[in-house]
């Protein structure tokens, strides 16, 4: 992790806390309302007994990209896999609180999981293509899932290209999925992801397994998209978060430590775990 | 934490295993190759041990060459030991038709089965149900005879061979008296008995396939079963036909439940109604009382034909597999 807070990518700002956690509520003047994307309210996972998400509040607004940083295990892939109702096959996991993509209760009775998975698009932290298909019908699996229709091999070429895997793969497009490396893979998820045109994307630790180049790609990628979409990225790089993200969220032991403008968390956080944490003295 | 000895000592066990190494090459190599040819030997001989059989049936088949020719003894319809007249086609025909009948009586509910074991029940809901489906597995097929005779076949008689002449009926295939006995019910026996072979092997085939994929099919908006059907079912194609096959297996093989139903009556009838025979059931019914040498050697000539007909649909299945396996190519390049 780099030694120093990353200052001189995001030149500090006036702190504008966007939501807080609970014991932490500043007393700032009220913004002009912008209706939040994604809107967290009191968030809990249970893995059976071991509370992985503890009471977690937080907004994100429309075109605006999320990196929620914290050391491994701090329940990362957790917090973002609850905004997609992920742990609802998961045995043994149970989920407490509001999410609201849209103002619509993701949690509440009576909504239906895949209408809303359809709106929210994920990248997975494991690269997972789908074994029995080429890389042509990954990338095209949600366009036929969903019935879109349209010219898919041109779609399927945009989103290769989006994801900088287009040159790698464009003779090769009948070839399985699995055939790829887990880097090479890791890319192939993405364009699978974008081709169903999600509204928010959620995406765990996308570049991992990557290159600096190819990682570039896909920090412009996420640059081009916030046009569109919002994105919640969750990544272990603090020059990445520092990169591509808005807003920065901390995660400490499941808990949300802090979350502010990005380069408030790394040039000026309030909470003394965060800096540790951004200064690489922990984690 | 690792001793001071221990790390000390790491590099210096280390050297002493480079050294064992370059003191002895080819030492592991030998036994690699070792290792490889016994396993060679093992394969070769479950080939020679077929081989031998097939040898020692035709052999014991030779007499049966006098006075029929191969395609005439399969062809001929009429089994009179009396005469010396021998022919297969009347027990291939009631061996084929009870097999095919009860593939398509158990491979769906079989696969619905595994599939709700496996994806759609409750994990503790899925491992009672596993259960049940073992231990039908383990049943002798004598009891399934009985089974079938005092149960299956008085219900076929009484309820549905007559239901489904009534509202079938202009179909041949369930046509004429409904006696109870014959190819419906052993069909039927057979589909219970293969069924747990089915189940067993599809569901840990189906087990095998990453939770992963199955979640990105789920965050791509599919429900929860068009995820299975994007993920399980073609990652776990191959090994369902590899159960069904089981299971086909045992179908043209089994003797004692199907002798037990099936009427023992030597005719060939486009009705599932009508008794019939099979290749299995004749052989072990008459070879006790086989007297004349060219009756031994017709129903040794039967064994070869069963032998024949198990390997020609196995291998038969597995053409027609590789030719509709779609999937793409899995060699990089
Ligand atoms: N499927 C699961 N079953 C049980 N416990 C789980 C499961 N997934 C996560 N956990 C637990 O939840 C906690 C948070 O895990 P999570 O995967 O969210 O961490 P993370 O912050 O994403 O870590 P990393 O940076 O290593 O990916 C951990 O204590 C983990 O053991
Ligand atoms: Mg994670």
């Amino acid at each position: 992790m780099s030694p120093a807070p990353a200052v001189q990518i995001m030149p500090p700002e006036k702190p504008v806390p966007m939501v807080s956690a609970p014991q932490q509520q500043p007393p700032l003047a009220p913004e002009p309302e912008t209706p939040f994307k994604v809107e967290v309210q009191d968030l809990n996972v249970y893995f059976r007994a071991n509370h992985a998400i503890r009471h977690v509040t937080l907004g994100v607004k429309p075109q605006t990209v999320l990196a929620v940083i914290g050391p491994s295990g701090c329940g990362k892939s957790t917090f973002i896999r609850a905004l997609n109702r992920m742990h609802d096959l998961v045995p043994g996991a149970r989920v407490e609180g509001r999410v609201f993509v849209d103002g619509e209760d993701l949690y509440a009775r009576g909504i239906d999981p895949v209408l809303l998975r359809r709106r929210v698009g994920m990248v997975f932290q494991r690269p997972n293509p789908f074994p029995t298909m080429s890389i042509y019908e990954n990338v095209a699996a949600g366009l036929t899932l969903n019935g879109i229709g349209g010219n898919h091999a041109e779609i399927v070429e945009h989103c290769l290209r989006q994801a900088a895997l287009w040159d790698e793969v464009k003779d090769r497009l009948r070839h399985a999925g699995t055939s790829l490396s887990g880097g090479q893979q890791q890319r192939l998820c993405i364009a699978r992801a974008l081709a169903v045109e999600p509204e928010v994307l959620l995406m765990d630790e996308p570049a991992s397994a990557l290159d600096p180049i190819a990682t570039a790609k896909i920090e412009e990628l996420i640059h081009e998209l916030k046009e569109k979409y919002t994105i919640v990225i969750v990544t272990h790089s603090m020059q990445q978060a520092a990169r591509v993200s808005d807003n920065t969220a901390f995660f400490y032991l499941g808990e949300l430590i802090e979350m502010g403008p990005t380069a408030q968390i790394f040039t000026n956080p309030r909470e003394r775990r965060t800096e540790d944490y951004v200064t690489g003295k922990f984690g | 934490m690792p001793s001071r000895e221990a790390i000390i000592d790491a590099p210096a066990s280390e050297a002493a295993a480079a050294q064992h190494h370059a003191s002895h090459p080819g030492t592991s190599n030998l036994g690699d190759r070792l290792f490889n040819s016994t396993l060679w030997i093992l394969g070769a001989m479950i080939l020679v041990v077929a081989g031998l059989i097939v040898l020692n049936l035709a052999v014991a088949a030779r007499p049966l060459a006098k006075d029929h020719s191969l395609w005439g003894f399969i062809t001929e319809t009429q089994w009179d030991p009396v005469e010396d007249r021998f022919g297969a086609l009347t027990f291939l025909y009631g061996t084929l038709v009870t097999s095919m009948v009860s593939l398509i009586l158990a491979v769906p509910v079989a696969i619905g089965l595994s599939l709700f074991i496996t994806q759609f029940a409750p994990p503790k809901l899925g491992r009672v149900l596993t259960m049940p489906v073992e231990l039908l597995a383990a049943i002798p097929s004598v009891v399934y005879g009985l089974w079938g005779l005092f149960i299956v076949v008085p219900w076929l008689r009484a309820s549905v061979e007559p239901w489904l002449g009534k509202h079938l009926g202009w179909i041949p295939l369930f046509q004429g008296p409904p006696i109870g006995l014959g190819y419906l019910a052993s069909s039927m026996i057979l589909a219970v008995m293969i069924l747990p072979t089915i189940v067993a092997v599809s569901v840990e085939v189906m087990k095998t396939t990453p939770e992963a994929t199955r979640e990105a099919a789920l965050a791509l908006g599919a429900t929860k079963w068009e995820a299975v059907m994007m993920t399980v079912i073609p990652y776990s194609r191959a090994g369902i036909v590899g159960a069904v096959l089981l299971g086909l297996g045992r179908a043209l093989g089994e003797t004692m439940a199907v002798t037990m139903v099936i009427g023992n009556s030597p005719q060939i009838s486009a009705s599932l109604f009508a008794a019939g025979y099979s290749l299995p059931a004749v052989i072990a019914n008459e070879f006790a009382e086989a007297t004349s040498s060219v009756h031994v050697a017709a129903l040794a000539g039967l064994g070869l034909i069963l032998f024949a007909t198990t390997f020609l649909l196995n291998a038969g299945a597995r053409v027609l597999v590789n030719a509709v396996q779609r999937g793409p190519r899995r060699v990089s390049g």
